[in-house]
């Protein structure tokens, strides 16, 4: 099946066409943010219960990446924004250009959330039976990639932590869980963005998109926006939190 | 109906300026976040991460997502979204805050009181 711009029989013109599409991507997008919402609750209630455990496990976090990620993740959020005017404006060159950049943009987000994760498990940082905030304070030769000031300052912070409550080691796994199951929860969707992506770059080989009709484009770009927009708040939500010790 | 007689194409296309005056302001509302993030304001450091975060995504909003040039109703179906999310946040968090047990300890402290430490602690 070829939709390449034909008029259907309920609407009047294509613009109004087009709207009803772009309507529709919205309503779902909303019903994600309820999605994601259900699970902010959830996080948020824990961290207002359990504030020093979850101060702590942030602190064991990489700022550095997850900053670039933030960088790396808004940058791509652009060339999207790029390849969507490409389309309206007919450069079906740029098109493929822009879209090619947010699929490599996307593919590094991948690669930092693959180097922190695999730190995570080297550091008995998941969730589970082996799970143990204490870990690099009690073995710090295994804890090598951490730098000697960061560990110390996690260290000064573990203390605090442990000295407030009394079971900090549980109270962190809630932490942790909540980091891997909203961080996972959004790289499914970046997963799934990449491959409409895929799809999008493939098709715009063939010079469909037009300033007539580029609907497909524009949608997934209202994807690939409101992922970036999770992270935003994923970011200062996850990252950020008691860093001023 | 009759806004659309006339037109038959009504892409609003928003100049890549637009987009790189953004994406800048964006880049550097993450710089400040973090900057904030390390000077010490108590209970107020998570309404400032998440002053910003919301600056970020109605930017994000506005101008990526087209939401500025979009007809009333799309913006309604976002309002309604993002008031329907206040509402779960507000609304469950108002009740956790002011709740108190049977002893009249407050909800948190509740908690910690009658906690029992588990045995990998």
């Amino acid at each position: 099946m070829h939709r390449t711009g034909e008029l259907y029989g309920q609407y009047k013109t294509l613009a109004q066409q087009k709207e009803t599409a772009s309507l529709g991507m919205w309503i779902f997008l909303v019903t994600e943010v309820m999605f994601f919402g259900g699970i902010m609750m959830a996080y948020t209630l824990n961290r207002h219960v359990y504030f020093h455990a979850f101060a702590m496990g942030s602190n064991t976090l990489s700022l550095k990446l997850g900053g670039f990620n933030t960088v790396v993740l808004l940058a791509s959020s652009f060339t999207m924004a790029m390849a969507v005017w490409a389309a309206q404006t007919g450069k079906k060159q740029l098109i493929s250009i822009f879209l090619s950049l947010t699929i490599l943009l996307g593919f590094v987000f991948f690669y930092v959330k693959y180097v922190e994760y695999a730190q995570k498990f080297h550091h008995h940082l998941v969730p589970g039976k082996n799970f143990n905030i204490f870990f690099c304070r009690d073995n710090p030769t295994k804890c090598e990639d951490i730098s000697a000031e960061d560990l110390e300052e996690e260290n000064k912070e573990l203390e605090e932590a442990s000295a407030a409550d009394p079971d900090l080691n549980s109270h962190a796994q809630l932490y942790y869980s909540a980091y891997f199951g909203m961080t996972g929860l959004h790289a499914l969707h970046m997963v799934i963005g990449a491959g409409l992506l895929f799809w999008l770059l493939r098709t715009s080989f063939t010079g469909r998109y037009t300033p007539e009709w580029n609907t497909p484009v524009d949608l997934v770009g209202l994807y690939w926006h409101f992922v970036d927009i999770v992270w935003i708040y994923l970011f200062p939500l996850l990252y950020l939190i008691d860093r001023h010790k | 109906m009759a806004a659309y007689e006339h037109t038959e194409h009504t892409d609003h296309i928003v100049p890549p300026t637009t987009y790189v005056v953004i994406i800048t302001i964006l880049l550097c509302l993450t710089a400040a976040t973090v900057g904030a993030a390390y000077i010490n304001l108590g209970k107020y450091n998570i309404v400032v991460a998440l002053a910003i975060a919301t600056l970020k995504a109605t930017l994000v909003v506005l101008f990526f997502m087209h939401a500025k040039y979009s007809p009333q109703r799309t913006k309604l179906v976002i309002i309604a979204g993002v008031f329907w999310l206040a509402i779960l946040l507000f609304m469950t968090m108002s009740d956790y805050v002011s709740r108190v047990d049977y002893r009249g300890i407050h909800y948190p402290m509740s908690q910690r009181i009658v906690h029992v430490p588990s045995q990998h602690s």
